[in-house]
C-alpha cells in the first residue's frame, strides 16, 4: 500500500538552515546537508528546502547547496523559494532537486506551472498554496503569507492542477506557527477538489495533529518544520505512533 | 565501468550521485562503442515516453540498447521504454518486455507518488530485501503484469514493479531515491 509521507521542512538563508536545532551529535546545526541527512536516517520520506534569502545575489548560493544535497541525500527532496522563471527552476532541477516548489510566482503567472511541467514533467512541479480564512472564505495569500488575494483556495488548486502541477503543498496561515493542529476543513476540501497528491502543512504541534489530519483528510503527506527542528518529536517516533492507529507509514 | 545512457530524460544526475555514494565510477554517454564496452548500463530518467523514444530512434540508440549483452538496468521511464508500447503519446517502444504501458485509472490520485511495498520473485536484484521494505515511486503510467514481471506493486491496480528478460532488467521505482532499501537493489545490480 502507498504510504502516507512525513516531510520535514528546512528554512534556508544564505545557504544555511535558519531555525534553531537542538539535535545532539550534529557538528554544525546550520549545515543543511548534514541536517537533511539526519532526517533521512530518521525515516523522513522527503525533505523540503525553503529558501528565504532576501537578495537575488545571495540566492545564487542555493544551486550550490542543492548540488551538495543531491550528492548526499538518498531520498527525494524539493526546493522552493524565489523561483520566478522556468530558468530558475531549470537551474535547481539540473543541480539535482527532484522537485521545485512555486508559490507567489505561480499565482502571478500560472503559465509558469505549464512552462516548467512541459519541460521537466508534472512530477517535479509542486504548487505551494498559502491559505487564510478571510470573511468566511479560504483565500490565497502570496508574498510569504503577507498579502491576501481575492483568489479562492480551492479554485486556485484546481487551476494549478489543470496547468500541470504534480502536487499541492497547502499551508494554512491560520494554523501556521500556532501548533494548534493542521486546518482539517480546508485540507479536506482541497484533497477532494484535485486529483493530485496534497501535502498538509501549518500548525503541527503534536503527534495527535498528524494522526488527525491523516485520518480526517485524504492528504498524501504532512509537512512540519519547528517540531522536528527543536527535537520535540522525531520522525521515527511519529511514525511509530501513527502506525498504532493503522495509518500506513514507511 | 558503468555507463549511464545519455538522452533527453530528466533526473539522470540522481543515478550518477547514487553510484558515487557507492564509490562506483560511471560515464554518461550516448556513444555506441562506449555503451557496448561498459560492464553495465543504466537507463534512468523521468519524463515523457514520446519525446524520449523519438530521441533514441533519431540517434539509432534504440538498436544500440537492444544489442547490449551486459547487464542493463532501466529505471522508471527507462523501464517503460523497454516495454512494447506506451499509451503516453501512443508511443511504440523498444519491445524488450512483453507488456504495454498504460495510464492509471482517473478515479485515483495521479501520479502514484511516494513509498510503496512490493512482492518479488526469486531474483538476485532483490537479495537481502524484506517484505516491509518500501521503494520510492513517481509515475502516472504503469507496465502491466506479464511473463517478464519479477516484482509487483499495487496502487489502484497491480503492476510490474520490476521486469527481467535475459540481461535486461528494470524497476519502476527509483532505487537511487529509496534510502537503504534502494541502495541494496543498486548494490545487487552492481555485483551481478
Amino acid at each position: 500500500m502507498l504510504k502516507r509521507r512525513i516531510i520535514p521542512c528546512l528554512d534556508i538563508k544564505d545557504g544555511r538552515t535558519v531555525k534553531g536545532v537542538n539535535f545532539v551529535n550534529l557538528r554544525d546545526a546550520g549545515d543543511a546537508v548534514e541536517l537533511a541527512a539526519r532526517y533521512a536516517s530518521e525515516g523522513a520520506d522527503e525533505v523540503v528546502f525553503l529558501d528565504i534569502t532576501a537578495t537575488v545575489e545571495k540566492r545564487k548560493t542555493l544551486a550550490v547547496l542543492v548540488e551538495k544535497v543531491a550528492k548526499a541525500l538518498n531520498i527525494p527532496f524539493t526546493v522552493g523559494g524565489g523561483i520566478k522563471t522556468a530558468a530558475d527552476a531549470a537551474t535547481l532541477l539540473n543541480a539535482g532537486a527532484d522537485k521545485i516548489s512555486i508559490n507567489t510566482s505561480a499565482v502571478n503567472n500560472p503559465g509558469l506551472i505549464s512552462d516548467i511541467a512541459g519541460r521537466f514533467g508534472s512530477q517535479c512541479v509542486v504548487v505551494a498554496i498559502d491559505t487564510g480564512f478571510v470573511d468566511g472564505k479560504w483565500k490565497v495569500f502570496i508574498n510569504g503569507g503577507r498579502t491576501p488575494t481575492q483568489a479562492d483556495t480551492a479554485e486556485w488548486a484546481v487551476k494549478a492542477e489543470e496547468s500541470g502541477a504534480g502536487e499541492i503543498l497547502l499551508t494554512s496561515m491560520a494554523a501556521d506557527g500556532t501548533k494548534a493542529g493542521f486546518s482539517i476543513g480546508i485540507t479536506k476540501t482541497i484533497v477532494e477538489s484535485v486529483n493530485i497528491p496534497v501535502i498538509a502543512s501549518g500548525g503541527a504541534g503534536t503527534k495527535e495533529d498528524f494522526r488527525d489530519v491523516f485520518i480526517n483528510t485524504g492528504c498524501s503527506a504532512a509537512l512540519a518544520a519547528s517540531i522536528f527542528h527543536y527535537g520535540e518529536i522525531s520522525v521515527n517516533e511519529l511514525k511509530k505512533y501513527l502506525s498504532t492507529y493503522n495509518i500506513e507509514v514507511r | 565501468m558503468i555507463a549511464i545512457l545519455k538522452y533527453n530524460a530528466g533526473n539522470i544526475k540522481s543515478v550518477r550521485n547514487a553510484l558515487e555514494r557507492e564509490g562506483v565510477g560511471c560515464i554518461l554517454t550516448d556513444d555506441e562503442k562506449e555503451l557496448a564496452a561498459a560492464d553495465k548500463v543504466i537507463i534512468p530518467g523521468v519524463g515523457n515516453a514520446g519525446p524520449a523514444m523519438r530521441y533514441l530512434r533519431e540517434r539509432g540508440l534504440d538498436r544500440v540498447i537492444k544489442s547490449l549483452k551486459q547487464p542493463v538496468l532501466g529505471i522508471c521511464l527507462g523501464l517503460q521504454l523497454m516495454c512494447r508500447w506506451s499509451e503516453e503519446e501512443n508511443t511504440g517502444c523498444l519491445g524488450i518486455f512483453d507488456t504495454d504501458v498504460v495510464k492509471f485509472p482517473p478515479s485515483g490520485i495521479i501520479p502514484h507518488m511516494g513509498w510503496n511495498n512490493f512482492t518479488w520473485l526469486n531474483d538476485d536484484l532483490f537479495k537481502g530485501l524484506t517484505i516491509d521494505d518500501n521503494m520510492y515511486y513517481v509515475h502516472s503510467y504503469y507496465a502491466g503484469l506479464c511473463s517478464h514481471t519479477t516484482a509487483a506493486c499495487t496502487y489502484m491496480v497491480t503492476f510490474s514493479a520490476a521486469l527481467r528478460k535475459d540481461n535486461f532488467m528494470a524497476t519502476q521505482f527509483h532505487p537511487e531515491k529509496s534510502a537503504a532499501a534502494g541502495e541494496k537493489v543498486l548494490r545487487n545490480f552492481l555485483s551481478l
